[in-house]
């Protein structure tokens, strides 16, 4: 509740800012629409507005949802063999190094206008960061407790027991390394959805500003932007909320006292 | 919920199980810490193993737990001519529970490694031999230190290993909570073989049958002489204070 009294103060704060700057700056409305004609277009398109940002969320969420499971499985295929560590670590690394905004095209033209190509957008933009600190977490199971699980199971082959080890130690171990990765990509993920109806849609918030931009209605591009902004934030409280409430037991607050670890 | 005694299981019925090790030896950063070391703790007993830090007491505890690492190497044998692996139950410095499960299901954590069914019934006993029957259920994050280390404690004696290893499992608890845990370990343990490995002379005293002090590079085992009384003994005793004097002398001396 203290974090949306905080937000909601920064955002009465940033329109006052607007508003000034639109009142002394004699901007011409098609340059900066003032915010009273933004929230009328918020008002009046209110319908068409939620439709569009209908089918962006849903992008989004479909995009995180299928991002977070090929990047959770990437991960444990690192974690679990160092064939898969050899040649597909690089390739991760290397993927990244093109950006998601130079391949949009393409998979436009592979996978069409419809909700396949941003949501393979979505995918691609959060992929790295769940992979990463997933792996990152899964690689960082403290040694203690491997060690106590190695003596709690019989057997003498090293590599005999890493299913159970890896069920019931490093991955509940890793999971906050996880919701670190989430976390990012909650954030990034409406970055894809709308690259991907830039470069060629038919519905969508990105879809409704080069719309309005074509046809200068300049504060329906900004109530489309406001949109996006709110889903954005929406979508990271949200993930934030679910992820404190599955590790109750990890401390969100940093520990001060070196002896907790 | 009041304490029972635990019901036997088949391996408190056996004989107590005697370990001897052959020939150990230890490189560790191209320095040989100790090499032919044998060591020999006989069936039952509380054998305390003391050693001033970096000696490779760390490192001799995880041979004869079957933790490899490198540059270790030594000939394990049970009393009765077999290995010891999935005899060996483990207690560290830390209390290494799983933050995630309750204290519970950290004290069943075995079974839930081995997908056996977890019996509740025992480790709910042991838990109130502990004395933390009412923590069952909560989260390991609300305990104090050394109610963490009595879960600890419970937990390795879930296990029902005839070897149990402890490396220095009191030595960061605050005076009271050591002298407490360290009476609690001596009931809770005895007739067990129990190799303990500490740095504090003290605590070597209270608890031992046996003692064994490991120093010198490459470093070498002497017992010392046998205490009268039986563990936990009161660290106030006279006997004691001689005795620590003796050790004080004999870690000096190389």
């Amino acid at each position: 509740m203290k974090s949306l009294g905080r937000l909601l103060s920064t955002l009465a704060g940033l329109l006052a800012l607007w508003q000034v700057i639109v009142t002394f700056g004699e901007l011409p409305p098609y340059i900066l629409p003032d915010p009273l004609a933004v929230i009328s277009v918020l008002w009046k398109d209110s319908g068409p507005l939620l439709y569009h940002a209908g089918v962006t969320g849903l992008e989004i969420i479909l995009g995180m949802v299928f991002g977070t499971l090929l990047g959770c499985a990437s991960a444990l295929l690192l974690s679990y063999s160092q064939h898969a560590r050899r040649w597909l670590l690089p390739m991760l690394i290397a993927s990244q190094a093109i950006p998601v905004f130079a391949i949009a095209p393409l998979l436009v033209l592979w996978l069409g206008y419809g909700m396949g190509s941003k949501i393979a957008m979505s995918m691609l933009i959060i992929y790295f960061p769940v992979t990463a600190n997933f792996y990152d977490g899964l690689r960082h199971t403290p040694r203690g407790w491997l060690d106590l699980a190695r003596v709690m199971l019989p057997g003498s082959q090293p590599g005999s027991h890493r299913w159970a080890i890896l069920r019931h130690i490093a991955i509940p171990a890793a999971l906050p390394a996880l919701a670190s990765g989430l976390r990012v990509a909650a954030a990034v993920a409406p970055i894809g959805a709308v690259l991907g109806e830039w470069v060629g849609s038919s519905a969508g918030l990105g879809y409704l500003m080069l719309h309005a931009n074509s046809r200068m209605q300049v504060s329906l591009m900004f109530a489309a932007l406001f949109v996006l902004a709110a889903l954005a934030v929406l979508l990271y409280f949200f993930v934030d909320a679910g992820l404190r409430r599955l590790l109750p037991w990890h401390p969100i607050t940093p520990t001060t006292d070196p002896e907790t670890y | 919920m009041p304490a029972r005694p635990l019901s036997a299981s088949p391996l408190s019925l056996a004989p107590p199980l005697a370990i001897s090790l052959r020939s150990a030896h230890l490189t560790y950063g191209g320095l040989v810490l100790f090499d032919g070391l044998d060591l020999e703790l006989p069936g039952g007993v509380f054998t305390c193993l003391l050693g001033p830090s970096g000696i490779g007491k760390s490192s001799l505890l995880r041979l004869l737990a079957g933790l490899t690492s490198p540059g270790v190497s030594g000939d394990l044998r049970g009393s009765d001519g077999r290995g010891l692996t999935g005899r060996v139950a483990y207690m560290a410095q830390q209390d290494l529970l799983l933050p995630w499960l309750s204290v519970l299901q950290n004290v069943t954590l075995g079974s839930r490694l081995r997908s056996e069914p977890a019996n509740r019934g025992r480790a709910l006993d042991l838990l109130a031999q502990v004395g933390l029957a009412d923590s069952a259920l909560v989260r390991p994050d609300t305990l104090s230190g050394g109610m963490r280390q009595r879960v600890a404690l419970a937990r390795t004696l879930m296990e029902d290993r005839p070897l149990v290893l402890m490396d220095e499992p009191f030595s960061g608890l605050d005076a009271l909570t050591r002298l407490r845990l360290q009476a609690l370990a001596a009931e809770l343990l005895a007739g067990r073989t129990v190799l303990l490995v500490t740095h504090d002379p003290l605590e070597a005293l209270r608890l031992g049958e046996q003692i064994l002090v490991m120093n010198g590079r490459p470093a070498t085992l002497s017992a010392l002489p046998d205490l009268p009384g039986a563990p936990p003994r009161d660290p106030g005793d006279p006997a004691l204070q001689a005795a620590y004097r003796a050790i004080l002398r004999r870690l000096e001396a190389q």
